[in-house]
């Protein structure tokens, strides 16, 4: 006990020091929010409020080992693959650092590759800090992301892995959590595709999310990891294959992620496509979205993203 | 009673129109974003609706004003706000497929769901004034108050809307409940105009 007490304040004291030791390298203030860019040791962060005024990581990277994967969520969103193992055509929504199309045109260089960003100061500040350097296999369209789905549904474009990683716990663009979004990403679904989404599971809406995803996919999966108040969910328009193609899928996937950290063989078996969430929960749909007043309601107490 | 009653409905007035004004950011949210210039094109369209309202309002208020007509226009509101209940998806579509750069499409789209609503609402104020007025000398003050109270309803519309109205309820249900008020607004002007009018006789 004693011993567990003495570990918890040096962690406690790891942890300030290297608060201690960041640094601000870059800050501005675009259309939509504060940009702020912080070296910690190795790392390098992006935020978007000051951590003293709560400000949460939104994704780091390891500047002496790019390949390593900071956060875990951005590892999680890689379980997608066990639905959409060869995906061709990839979208994104919501760049953040740009770490996850580096990984993606890695392991897939024949891909094509959308990214979607609201914000022109956060491609702009992935370029000239996060080491993220398109490709010609990307195209970067700077617009809402519900305007580019709608757009992309009438010029009946599909892709086969739809990555969504719009929410920060500071904010969420309520008209990107509805039934009605959620069914417009399904018709942009190749026929093997799938939708990733990184999600949190901190507050209320942990249980309209669950409900919302249900009411707009036939599968859904969710995957959580013990510590962390991400969660990935994953949106199907097929039956869920069975688990013994899952993990073949992850045998062949893993020695590619491994390099990434990606434990892939987790995700196999982590998977869930049941879980325990308040029935009752009311859909979320462009009619009722209040999912930042959800949000704000914790039922977990307040927490820090990672 | 015939004073309150015209306060009370400029209240209601005031409180209908910016909670129209608030849940028009969520309706046009699925088709144009949220971004600042959605906003912009709502507020813009908003203003100018109001302007020419209280310039109709004006000119309605000299040709034989009574409390029966003011209580018309509050049937007119609620008549107009049908239309973006009905079809404000279909509308959205229609602009949205032929308007690429959202900023012109939520202008527009904003001009046809709120523009005639908005005005009607705009006629409610100066028209107020023109029956609470007695005198020239109490002009100023009458024109004050009334301001007050409709902007008054104005903010509580605001906030109620945007801190519980949308985590009770649905965007269409705030709707209809605000076209209700209208519609007893609007009789509730008729009821004591009638009254008052027996009341002389």
């Amino acid at each position: 006990m004693k011993l567990s007490m003495m570990l918890l304040a040096l962690l406690g004291m790891a942890i300030a020091s290297l608060d201690a030791h960041a640094r601000v390298v870059h800050e501005e203030r675009s259309l939509y929010r504060n940009i702020l860019v912080e070296d910690r040791g190795r790392e390098r962060c992006l935020l978007f409020s000051e951590r003293r005024r709560g400000g949460a990581y939104q994704t780091c990277i390891d500047r002496a080992d790019p390949d390593r994967l900071v956060f875990s969520y951005v590892r999680m969103m890689f379980a997608g693959l066990l639905l959409a193992p060869a995906p061709e055509r990839i979208l994104l929504i919501g760049l953040g650092g740009g770490t996850m199309p580096r990984v993606l045109e890695a392991l897939y260089p024949e891909a094509e590759q959308d990214l979607v960003e609201i914000d022109p100061a956060v491609v702009r500040v992935a370029k000239a800090f996060f080491d993220f350097q398109p490709t010609a296999n990307m195209r970067i369209h700077e617009r809402d992301g519900r305007v580019f789905v709608k757009r992309a549904l009438l010029s009946e474009q599909k892709w086969d892995l739809i990555l969504l990683d719009a929410f920060t716990d500071e904010y969420i663009p309520e008209h990107l959590l509805t039934q009605e979004f959620l069914e417009e990403l399904k018709g942009l679904l190749s026929e093997d595709g799938v939708v990733v989404a990184n999600t949190f599971a901190n507050s209320r809406l942990y249980h309209h999310e669950s409900a919302t995803y249900r009411a707009a996919f036939p599968t859904v999966a969710s995957l959580r990891e013990s510590g962390s108040f991400n969660r990935i969910l994953i949106g199907l328009d097929r039956p869920w294959p069975g688990q013994t193609t899952l993990e073949t899928r992850a045998r062949s996937l893993a020695p590619a992620l491994a390099r990434f950290g990606v434990d892939i063989d987790g995700y196999a078996g982590a998977l869930q496509t049941e879980w325990t969430y308040d029935r009752k929960a009311r859909v979320l749909t462009d009619r009722y979205a209040p999912a930042n007043l959800l949000q704000g309601r914790s039922v977990l107490g307040p927490v820090q993203k990672e | 009673m015939r004073k309150a009653i015209i306060f009370l409905l400029a209240f209601s007035g005031g409180f209908t129109i910016m909670s129209v004004e608030l849940l028009g950011g969520r309706i046009l949210s699925p088709w144009f974003g949220s971004s600042v210039h959605v906003w912009g094109s709502i507020i813009t369209v908003f203003m100018l609706a109001l302007s020419f309202g209280y310039l109709l309002g004006g000119r309605l208020s000299l040709v034989s004003p009574s409390l029966s007509r003011f209580g018309l226009l509050f049937f007119a509101g609620a008549m107009l706000i049908g239309p973006l209940l009905l079809f404000g998806d279909d509308m959205m579509a229609w602009v949205f497929a032929r308007i690429e750069d959202p900023r012109y499409g939520s202008l527009v789209a904003s001009v046809l769901m709120f523009g005639l609503p908005t005005v009607l609402l705009g006629m409610i104020s100066p028209y107020s004034v023109r029956l609470l007025i007695s005198d020239t000398h109490h002009a100023g003050e009458v024109a004050g108050r009334l301001y007050f109270v409709s902007t008054l309803g104005s903010a509580i519309g605001t906030l109620g809307t945007s801190f519980y109205f949308v985590l009770w309820f649905a965007v269409d249900t705030i709707l209809v409940a605000l076209t209700v008020l209208l519609l007893i607004c609007g009789s509730a002007a008729l009821a004591v105009d009638r009254w008052h009018g027996e009341a002389e006789a």
